[in-house]
């Protein structure tokens, strides 16, 4: 079984050397002579803003309503990742499980509303 | 015994992966151990990547899909570069080549040029579970729908090193939002799989396609909750059209993209099609039977079977794509949030007591046809039921537009409003 992770953890290595393969050849492609470097510029070097130079700082404020969002997520991920287990194993449990299971699923449900009551879920 | 049947011979070449274990034993008697087991997984990636997948990138995904769309939006599409247009991927992929790549002055540099690598590389890795065939799976892991729902979900941070490393506020703002709009729909990509694990009883990929087979119905019939949530939320996590809020080019410029040019760019736009085909791949298995079809899957190659399906599949990502309108990050964050997740929680418990009932009553498997009828209507129910609670009412819209004065909006005197005679 460990077997086949191992062919994964092989994988990886080959899944790595393809995209840094293209970066390299199209970097020594600039050796060759079929692309002539273009001049330095304080335009070309600079980023992207609307095609003059570019004025203020660059990290800005952003909404807080992405916080809510990642803090919602980091919540109702844990508790699902409970869930796959009881998927599972769902057969073996009988009813007590059966019950537990819905009853972690209310406890969910209850999650949501509270949230939605708090207007968490809105965006604005 | 049928002439025509598929066999487990090695020289039976509709199963490729019985000529392949063929190989492999017979490179194990010459070689010494370690050096079968890396070749093994490299004949699997030649296989599984380079045959299917590159292929599928470039004929299906960059040709077919512009084809399409042109198609769609009454434009030829590429028409120029060899017959009817077919070698426009290797022109494109030669000209991103050998552009010349830009790199900021004050942007991260070491970060910037990681973002590409770490972005393709959960892809690759992607196609490692998914089986084409009987024998045909290159790593045939008990936690296959686990693996891939945790390697899918690599991009997103790669997304956000990419937005963060350019110091460009536009990039800023677009990886902002896509990390936002991922991990929401997430949620319930991962409810809806668990009511598909609770079905089958595995999360084996092979496992969930001979279950499939072995009860002659697919789990689109019994999930059809699960398949259209699965279906709009890869969609939103491939940051495809109607949910592309990341790469909106009128509100900002390219999101994350906006500083990648040449192949760091290319990489982006290639492998953004490579994950597309995983997913269709990944749904094909789970919910449409993967490479069975009926009992055909004994007579012609079952990887041919998985192959037509996928493309099909990923047509309807092409289809979505070329027919509906963007929508705003207010919508589809509500969407998520409001929508699907309590009708994919609602489908859980609903699952949940019908497996319990399986179970107990120890019936017949044939009672799955009861349960597809009985889910089908259930899921009917709770999306009209639902998105009424929530205010949508289709019969109040007007059928034709308004007129400002009617709404008691203000119209001025020179176009004929109040007080002009």
């Amino acid at each position: 079984m460990l077997y086949e992770y191992g062919h994964i953890g092989i994988l990886v290595i080959v899944a790595l050397i393809f995209p840094v393969g293209a970066l390299v050849t199209s970097w020594a492609l600039q050796f060759v002579n079929i692309r002539p470097a273009s001049k330095p510029d304080v335009v070309r070097d600079d980023t992207y803003e609307c095609g003059v130079r570019t004025e203020g700082p660059s990290l800005v404020q952003f909404n807080f309503r992405f916080y809510y969002i990642a803090l919602l997520f980091v919540i109702f991920d844990v508790e699902l990742v409970f869930l796959f287990p009881w998927a599972l194993v769902f057969e073996k449990i009988g009813w007590v499980g059966y019950l537990e299971g819905l009853g972690f699923i209310g406890i969910l449900c209850l999650g949501i509303l509270y949230a939605w009551r708090k207007r968490a879920l809105e965006w604005r | 015994m049928h002439p025509f049947l598929i066999t487990d011979n090695w020289y039976d070449l509709r199963d490729l992966g019985n000529l392949s274990g063929r190989l492999l034993e017979l490179l194990d008697d010459a070689l010494p151990f370690g050096l079968v087991y890396v070749l093994a997984a490299l004949i699997g990636f030649a296989a599984s990547f380079l045959i299917f997948v590159l292929p599928s990138q470039l004929i299906v995904g960059v040709y077919g899909e512009r084809k399409l769309i042109g198609r769609i939006q009454s434009r030829y599409g590429p028409n120029r570069v060899g017959p009817f247009g077919l070698l426009q991927p290797v022109a494109d992929a030669i000209k991103l080549m050998q552009k010349e790549a830009l790199t900021p002055k004050t942007a991260d540099r070491a970060l910037m040029y990681l973002a590409p690598i770490v972005f393709v590389a959960p892809c690759v890795l992607l196609f490692a579970v998914i089986p084409f065939g009987p024998n045909m799976v290159f790593a045939d892991i008990p936690v296959a729908i686990l693996y891939f729902l945790a390697v899918s979900s690599i991009p997103v941070l790669t997304t956000f090193m990419a937005g963060w490393s350019h110091n460009n506020k536009y990039s800023l703002f677009g990886a902002m939002r896509v990390v936002a709009m991922t991990i929401s729909y997430e949620l319930p990509l991962v409810l809806g799989m668990l009511g598909v694990v609770l079905f089958t009883g595995t999360l084996a990929l092979q496992g969930t396609v001979l279950w499939q087979k072995e009860l002659d119905i697919w789990l689109v019939f019994l999930q059809p909750i699960a398949f259209a949530i699965f279906f709009i939320s890869a969609s939103a996590e491939l940051n495809r059209t109607p949910t592309d809020i990341a790469e909106a080019e009128s509100e900002i410029v390219a999101g994350y993209l906006t500083e990648y040019s040449g192949m760091k760019w290319g990489l982006f736009y290639g492998m953004d099609i490579g994950y597309a085909i995983a997913a269709a791949a990944f749904g094909v298995t789970v919910f449409l039977g993967g490479w069975t079809l009926f009992g055909l899957e004994k007579w012609v190659p079952p990887w041919i079977i998985f192959i037509g399906k996928t493309h099909l599949f990923y047509f309807l990502f092409i289809w979505t794509r070329g027919t509906l309108p963007r929508l705003r990050i207010d919508q589809l964050m509500t969407f998520a949030w409001k929508f699907m997740l309590p009708i994919a929680l609602l489908n859980l418990a609903l699952v949940a007591t019908e497996r319990m009932f399986w179970i107990e009553q120890e019936a017949d498997d044939s009672i799955v046809y009861a349960f597809a009828i009985i889910n089908i209507i259930a899921a009917a129910a709770a999306v009209y039921g639902w998105s009424r609670a929530l205010g949508y009412r289709p019969e109040e819209t007007p059928l034709r537009p308004r007129l400002v004065s009617e709404a008691g909006g203000f119209v001025p005197l020179e176009s004929g409003g109040e007080g002009a005679t």
